[in-house]
C-alpha cells in the first residue's frame, strides 16, 4: 500500500463534502479495494470510509413495497434481514464471499464497483432496483455500464438501493473454483407483468439480461421453457476456469436451476 | 487393543497448546530491537537482458539503508544442486549457476534483481519502486517442447534448454523395447502431471543479524532443515564459515517441500545485516510465494504398458520431460530421476522397466520436491495406464493389479526399477480396502446418483513409494552430493528430565509429541518430563531436517540408538550405585535391579550421580549422561497401499464431487495413530487438490496466470469429504530400529489416480469414450471432454 | 496519524497508527499480539480471523482506524479465565485440528463464531462455512470434526485416527 490519510464521515453530507477532496476515494466495507490497495494498483490520498454513516446503514420496506437496504450494509444484515421479504435476495447475499467476508462488505461497494463476477449486480439487473445516490435516482438498466463501468459520477455516492420485491426469484450461483466468485450467477425474478432474468460472471461487457429467456420464462416460468434456447458464446469471457462456449452453456444450465428453485 | 501411552498410542499434542493459544513464535512474529525491512524488485517479464538497473534516486529516497543489486554478489558463489544426474551418454548435467539476484539476465517472472532496505516497509516499498531496470525483453521459454526443439535459451552459456537426457536402467532399454515389440497388448497414455505450487499456509521469512563483535551471523527464517540451510550458504553461496553462521528455524507454518530450500532472499538478509550493522527481515507476500517458492511436479510423460491378454504385465516404458524451471533448485535433478524413474514398477513383479527423463530449462518458477517428490508422478503414470490397460483387456480393476502384486513371500524384493523392497503384502491391504468399500453396493449407489441425474465412478488404486531418505552409500553412488542421515542426542538432566536434540525439524508433524513417547517408553519415564530441542543448528547435532517422510526412520532411529547408550551407560552408573557387575543389572519400567535380588535404583537416581559424581568410578566412567547418534539407514522404507474413492460428476456443469474416499496404508509400526491418521489427511486433501483443482499455468509469455488464490484453487473444507483410513496392515520396516516406514506424503501419491480413474469410470458409464482428461479435472476440463467423447 | 481505541480482548488500549495500519498489523506490530496471522494479499486464507464487535473479521482487510471504539477479540483471548484450553479450542487439540499450526487462530476465531449463530451445525454447515479459512495440513478432516465435537454432538461415528 501506499500512504493516505483515511476520513470517517458520519453523515452523507460529511461524506459528499470529503470525497471533494484531490484523490479522494470511497471506501466501503473494502473486501475489494483494501487487496487492491495492497497491490499498490489504487492510490487514493485519501480514503472517505462510508461504514461510520448510520443513516446510510439498514434494511426496510418502503410504503410502496420495496425493499430498501442503506448502502453501507453488509451482505451479513441483508441475508438477515431481508430473508422475511425477499428471500432470494437474501440466498444472494448469504453466499458472497465468505462468512468473515460478508460481515465487512457492503451492497453499496459492490454496486460500485461492479466487478463483472459479482453477485449484486445480478440482483439489481434481475430485479430492475433503482440505485439512489446523494444526486439522483439510477435504474439498473441504466446504471450498469460494462467491467467495472458505471452511471456514478466521480464524487456520487451510492446511499440505497430498493429493489421491487417479486412474487418468485432465485439466484444460481456457479462459482469460479478459486475465487469462489461466480463463474456464473444468474437472478431470476418473476413479476406480475413479467420475468426478468440477469447474468454475472459471463459476459465481457459485465451484467447482462438475458431477454429471450425473460421472454418464454414470462410465458412458461418452468425450466423446460428455456429448452430451445441458447446463448452465442460471442462476448463471454475466456480465461483458465472457463471458455466462452463454457459459460454460455452454463448461463443456460444455471437460469434452469433458478426458475426451478425459485 | 490400542494403547493408552508411550509407543503406539494417540498421546494428544503437546505443541498444540502453544498453537491454539496465538503463543506459537513463526519467524516473523520475531521482531528485533532495530529492525529493518528488505524489499525485492522482481521481474515482471519471463525472460530479459538486464541492460541497466539504475538504483540512484531510492538510493536517496527517506529511510533507505543500502541497495543491492545482481553485482553485488557476482563474485560469490552460487546456490547448487544437491544431486548430479549423468545423461545417458555419460555426460554430467548442465549446471548454470544460480546467483543470489540475478545479474545480466532475469530468467522467470519474480526473479529479484535488487533489493533494498530500508527503515520501514512502506519506505523499502517506495524505493523499490523507484529503481528504474532497463530489461530488453526475450521471448519467453515456456513449453518444453518447444525449449528442447529451439535455439534460444534460457542459459546462453550452456547452449541448450536440456539439462540431462537420464535413462534408468540403461542397460534394460533394451529388452524393455524388444518386450514391448513383442507383447499381445500395449495400452499407450501420454499425460501431464500438473504443475503445484506448495502453498504453506506461512509465507516465506527471514531475518539475517550480524554481531560485529565476534564476526558471525544468524539467520532466523522459514525452513524445513536449518543444517542444511547453514551448509550451502557456507560452504557455497556466502563462504561464512559454519562456526560463524547459527541458522534458526524457528515453528514453520507448514513447509511440503518448499522450505527444504535454500533461496537468495536468505543470502541476501545476511548480506545486508553485516552491510548495514542491522537485523533485516524479508517476509514473502503470497504474491512473491507464488513467483518464488519451489514449484512442484510438472512432468509430460508418455507410458506405455506392455501385457498379456490375461492382464500379466510384461513391460512398462516411460518418456517424461521435466520442468526444472529457470535454475536448478537444490533438489530439483534427483526428483524427476531417483524419486521417480526407481519406482516405475509399482507394486509389481513386471520383468521390464526402462524410463526416460529429460529435464528442460523455461522461463517458470524452479520446480523441486513437493510433497511425494516424483512418487506421485510415477504412481499416478503407472496406475492411470494400468487403469486403462483394464478396460482394453476387460479385466477387473482390481484383478489385474492383484494378479501382478509382489506377493508376500517374495521379500525382499529387487523390482525391475532396481530398488530393493524390504517388506509389503499388498494383497492384504487390497483385502482391507474391499472391506471398506462395499464394492456389491455400488451399482446400487450409482442408480441412485444417476435417479438425481449425476454420474458416479469408482477409482481404485494401489501405490508403492521410497522414503526415509536416504542411505548415504546408495546415494552417493547415484549422484547425491551429501549424506543423508539424521542425527540425535539425548541430554538427560542431572534432575532426571531430558532434553533431545533431532536433527529433524517439525513444522507440523508432531515430533515433540511422539518423539518423547519414545524416547519415555524405552526409558520408562514420563515423556511429560522430556523436551524436543529442534531448528536451531546452534543447539543441535548435525541432521539433515525433514522431507521425504524421513523424521521418524531415520532421526527417530538415532535418537533410539542414542536412547540405547544412555541406557547403556546408566546401566554402568547403576551397577556401581548397586555394588553389582553391569551385566548383573536389568533395566525395565524406569529401575534398574541386580538380578536375583531386590536392590534397585531408578533412572532419576541414576541421573542425579551422573552429575554429581562423589563416589564415582571416574577412570572408568565419565560424568554426565548425554549421548550422541547418527543414523546412516541401510536401505529406503516402503510403504504402499490401496486407495478408493466414488464421485459424482454433475454432467451438466462437469464439476466432481468426492462422495467418500478410504486410505488402507502400510506404514509398518505406527508411533502415534492419531497423528499418523493426521499425515494421511492432509496428503489425500494435498492430492485430491492436484486431481481436481489445482494447478499452476503459466502463459506464452511466461506470466503465471495463477498468482494468487483469486486463480489457483485451494482445496477448502466444502470441497472435501470425510475420509476413511486404516493402517492396521503394517508390515514393519526390517531394517530400522522401530520398525517405521514414513506416512508424510503417502495420501499425496496415492490419491491422484484414484480420483482421476473414478471419474473416467464415472464418465464411462454414461457412454462417453473417455479414456483420461490432464489433471486438475476442472468443471471445464469435465465438461469440454464430455463434449468432445 | 490518527489516534485510534479500542478494548481487545477485554483491555482498553489506544494508539497513534497511521490511515494505511490494517488491524492484524495493528494487532501484530502495535500490541504485539502475533497469534492472529497473514497468509495472503486477496482476504481469503483467514489466518488473520479475528472477532470485531462479535463478529468474524479478517483483520488483514479492515483498518485499525476504522475500528474506533470496537470490542476486538483475538486468538490471545480465548482460553479460559484459568488458562485452560476453552471447549473449542480443546476439540482442536483432542481431535488432532491442528498440525504447523499457522492457520488455526483464524480456524478456532472461524469455529467460535459459527457455533454463536448456529450452536449444532451439520458437517455440511461447517465445511461450508470455513469456505474463508484455508488450511495446507489436515485435509480438513479433523477440523470439522473437532468443530462438531465442540458443539457437543458426537463424532464418535466420523472416522477416527
Amino acid at each position: 500500500m501506499y500512504a493516505f490519510e483515511i476520513e470517517r464521515p458520519t453523515t452523507i453530507a460529511d461524506a459528499v463534502k470529503a470525497m471533494e477532496h484531490d484523490g479522494a476515494q470511497a471506501l466501503g466495507g473494502g473486501q475489494t479495494l483494501i487487496p487492491t490497495l495492497k497491490a499498490r494498483l489504487a492510490a487514493p490520498d485519501v480514503l472517505v470510509s462510508l461504514t461510520g454513516i448510520g443513516e446510510m446503514k439498514g434494511v426496510c420496506l418502503s410504503d410502496d413495497g420495496m425493499l430498501c437496504i442503506g448502502a453501507a450494509t453488509t451482505h451479513a444484515t441483508v441475508a438477515r434481514e431481508a430473508a422475511a421479504h425477499f428471500p432470494g435476495l437474501a440466498h444472494l447475499a448469504s453466499h458472497i464471499g465468505d462468512p468473515a467476508v460478508r460481515n465487512r462488505g457492503t451492497i453499496g461497494g459492490s454496486l460500485a464497483n461492479n466487478d463483472p463476477a459479482a453477485c449484486y449486480p445480478a440482483a439489481a439487473l434481475g430485479t430492475g432496483a433503482v440505485i439512489i445516490t446523494n444526486t439522483r435516482q439510477i435504474a439498473a438498466d441504466d446504471y450498469f455500464q460494462g467491467m467495472f463501468t458505471t452511471a456514478l459520477h466521480g464524487g456520487e455516492v451510492i446511499t440505497e438501493v430498493r429493489f421491487p420485491i417479486p412474487q418468485k426469484s432465485h439466484y444460481m450461483k456457479f462459482v469460479q473454483p478459486a475465487s469462489r466468485f461466480a463463474l456464473v450467477g444468474v437472478f431470476v425474478a418473476k413479476y406480475a407483468d413479467g420475468v426478468r432474468v440477469a447474468v454475472t460472471g459471463a459476459s465481457e461487457d459485465g451484467v447482462f439480461r438475458w431477454s429471450e429467456a425473460e421472454a418464454a420464462l414470462s410465458a412458461d416460468f418452468s425450466a423446460k421453457a428455456l429448452d430451445g434456447l441458447s446463448v452465442d458464446a460471442d462476448g463471454m469471457i475466456g480465461d483458465l476456469h472457463g471458455t466462452p462456449d463454457y459459460r454460455a452453456h452454463l448461463v443456460k444450465v444455471m437460469t434452469g436451476r433458478a426458475v426451478s428453485a425459485a | 487393543m490400542p494403547k493408552d501411552h508411550g509407543i503406539g498410542a494417540s498421546d494428544k499434542r503437546r505443541e498444540d497448546v502453544r498453537f491454539l493459544t496465538g503463543a506459537g513464535h513463526y519467524t516473523d512474529d520475531i521482531k528485533h530491537y532495530g529492525a529493518t525491512t528488505a524489499i525485492f524488485c522482481r521481474s515482471t517479464v519471463a525472460h530479459g537482458i538486464i541492460k541497466s538497473i539504475d538504483t540512484s534516486r531510492a538510493e536517496n529516497m527517506p529511510g533507505v539503508l543500502a541497495v543491492f543489486t545482481g553485482a553485488d554478489f557476482a563474485d560469490v558463489g552460487g546456490n547448487p544442486a544437491g544431486w548430479l544426474i549423468n545423461s545417458r551418454d555419460g555426460t554430467p548435467m548442465k549446471e548454470p549457476k544460480r546467483p543470489v539476484l540475478a545479474h545480466g539476465k532475469v530468467r522467470h517472472v519474480g526473479d529479484a534483481y535488487a533489493a533494498v532496505i530500508a527503515e520501514t516497509e512502506l519506505q523499502a516499498r517506495n524505493a523499490a519502486e523507484a529503481i528504474v531496470a532497463e530489461i530488453e525483453e526475450l521471448p519467453a521459454i515456456v513449453d518444453m517442447a518447444a525449449a528442447l526443439a529451439g535455439d534460444a535459451f534460457v542459459h546462453d552459456e550452456i547452449g541448450t534448454n536440456q539439462c540431462f537426457d537420464w535413462g534408468w536402467i540403461e542397460d534394460n532399454r533394451a529388452a524393455t523395447d524388444a518386450a514391448i515389440k513383442a507383447a499381445p497388448h500395449v495400452t499407450t497414455l501420454e499425460l501431464v502431471n500438473n504443475r503445484l505450487v506448495p502453498n504453506a499456509m506461512e509465507p516465506r521469512c527471514s531475518i539475517g543479524n550480524y554481531d560485529a563483535g565476534n564476526d558471525s551471523y544468524v539467520l532466523q527464517t522459514t525452513s524445513q532443515n536449518p543444517h542444511l540451510t547453514r551448509l550451502l550458504i557456507s560452504a557455497f553461496v556466502m563462504g561464512i564459515p559454519e562456526n560463524k553462521l547459527t541458522v534458526i528455524a524457528p515453528d514453520v507454518g507448514g513447509g511440503f517441500g518448499s522450505k527444504i530450500y535454500h533461496y537468495g532472499e536468505e543470502a541476501l538478509v545476511l548480506a545486508a545485516a553485516r552491510k548495514i550493522g542491522r537485523p533485516v527481515k524479508w517476509t514473502a507476500d503470497r504474491t512473491e510465494a507464488f513467483l518464488t517458492d519451489a514449484h512442484g511436479r510438472d512432468h509430460v510423460t508418455k507410458i506405455e504398458l506392455a501385457c498379456e491378454k490375461d492382464g500379466t504385465f510384461i513391460a512398462f516404458r516411460t518418456e517424461t520431460m521435466a520442468n526444472v524451471g529457470a535454475y536448478l533448485s537444490n533438489f530439483s535433478t534427483a526428483t524427476p530421476t531417483f524419486l521417480h524413474g526407481t519406482l516405475m514398477a509399482g507394486n509389481y513383479t513386471v520383468p521390464n522397466v526402462y524410463v526416460n527423463v529429460k529435464a528442460v530449462f523455461t522461463n517458470t518458477a524452479p520446480v523441486d520436491a513437493y510433497r511425494g517428490a516424483g512418487r506421485p508422478e510415477a504412481t499416478y503414470s503407472i496406475e492411470r495406464v494400468i487403469d486403462k490397460a483394464a478396460r482394453e483387456l476387460g479385466i477387473d480393476p482390481i484383478a489385474i493389479r492383484r494378479k501382478n502384486f509382489v506377493k508376500p513371500d517374495q521379500y525382499p524384493f529387487t523390482s525391475a526399477a532396481g530398488l530393493q523392497y524390504d517388506s509389503g503384502n499388498y494383497d492384504a491391504l487390497m483385502d482391507t480396502l474391499e472391506k471398506h468399500i462395499d464394492r456389491k453396493g455400488f451399482e446400487a449407489r450409482r442408480k441412485e446418483s444417476e435417479a438425481r441425474g449425476m454420474l458416479r465412478g469408482l477409482g481404485l488404486n494401489a501405490y508403492i513409494e521410497a522414503c526415509g531418505i536416504a542411505p548415504s552409500n546408495l546415494v552417493g553412488v547415484l549422484g547425491s552430493r551429501v549424506g543423508l542421515y539424521d542425527a540425535a542426542t539425548v541430554r538427560v538432566n542431572a534432575t532426571g528430565n531430558l532434553s533431545v536434540m533431532v536433527g529433524a525439524h517439525s513444522h507440523g508433524q508432531g515430533h515433540e509429541t511422539v518423539f518423547p513417547q519414545i524416547v519415555g517408553e524405552m526409558l520408562g519415564i514420563d515423556p511429560q518430563s522430556i523436551d524436543i530441542v529442534h531448528g536451531d543448528t546452534s543447539k543441535i547435532p548435525f541432521g539433515m531436517g525433514t522431507y521425504g517422510s524421513r523424521s521418524l526412520a531415520v532421526c527417530g532411529s538415532a535418537m533410539v540408538r542414542a536412547t540405547e547408550k544412555i541406557i547403556a551407560k546408566a546401566k554402568k552408573i547403576a551397577a556401581h550405585m548397586l555394588e553389582a557387575s553391569a551385566d548383573d543389572v536389568d533395566f525395565k519400567d524406569g529401575q534398574f535391579t541386580v538380578k536375583g535380588t531386590d536392590k534397585s535404583v531408578s533412572f532419576g537416581e541414576v541421573a542425579l550421580k551422573a552429575y554429581i559424581p562423589h563416589n564415582f568410578p571416574i577412570e572408568d566412567i565419565e560424568p554426565g549422561l548425554e549421548e550422541t547418534a547418527f543414523y546412516d539407514p541401510a536401505n529406503f522404507t516402503y510403504p504402499s497401499g490401496a486407495y478408493a474413492c466414488e464421485v459424482e460428476v454433475d454432467p451438466d456443469t462437469g464439476k466432481v464431487r468426492v462422495d467418500r474416499f478410504v486410505a488402507v496404508d502400510d506404514f509398518g509400526n505406527i508411533m502415534n495413530p492419531m497423528i499418523v491418521t493426521g499425515q494421511v489427511h492432509g496428503g489425500l486433501g494435498q492430492g485430491i487438490g492436484q486431481a481436481l483443482l489445482e494447478g499452476a499455468r503459466y502463459d506464452d509469455d511466461g506470466q503465471l496466470l495463477s498468482a494468487s488464490y483469486m486463480d489457483y484453487t485451494m482445496p477448502r473444507a466444502d470441497d472435501l469429504p470425510f475420509y476413511t483410513v486404516d493402517h492396521a496392515n503394517g508390515t514393519p520396516c526390517t531394517h530400522n530400529p522401530l520398525g517405521v516406514k514414513g506416512c508424510g506424503e503417502a495420501g499425496a501419491i496415492g490419491s491422484p489416480p484414484t480420483i482421476v480413474n473414478a471419474v473416467v469410470d464415472a464418465l464411462q458409464s454414461a457412454g462417453k469414450n473417455v479414456t483420461h482428461i490432464d489433471m486438475p479435472l476442472t468443471p471445464l476440463r469435465v465438461w469440454e471432454a464430455m463434449q468432445n467423447a | 496519524m490518527a489516534s485510534v481505541a479500542m478494548v481487545v480482548n477485554g483491555k482498553s488500549v489506544t494508539r497513534e497508527v497511521e490511515g494505511r495500519t490494517l488491524l492484524v498489523d495493528f494487532l501484530r506490530n502495535d500490541l504485539r499480539l502475533t497469534g492472529t496471522h497473514v497468509g495472503c494479499d486477496t482476504s481469503q486464507c483467514g489466518a488473520c480471523v479475528v472477532h470485531v464487535n462479535g463478529e468474524a473479521v479478517k483483520a488483514c482487510t479492515v483498518f485499525a482506524v476504522e475500528l474506533d471504539g470496537a470490542e476486538v477479540a483475538t486468538i490471545e483471548g480465548q482460553a479460559n479465565k484459568d488458562g485452560s484450553l476453552n471447549v473449542i479450542q480443546q476439540a482442536f487439540q483432542d481431535h488432532h485440528g491442528l498440525q504447523c499450526g499457522f492457520c488455526t487462530p483464524g480456524m478456532v476465531m472461524s469455529a467460535a463464531a459459527l457455533l454463536k449463530e448456529n450452536p449444532k451445525p451439520t458437517e455440511a454447515e461447517v465445511r461450508s462455512y470455513l469456505e474463508g479459512n484455508i488450511c495446507r495440513c489436515t485435509g480438513y478432516h479433523n477440523i470439522v470434526k473437532a468443530i462438531m465435537a465442540a458443539s457437543g454432538q458426537d463424532v464418535a461415528a466420523i472416522a477416527a485416527e
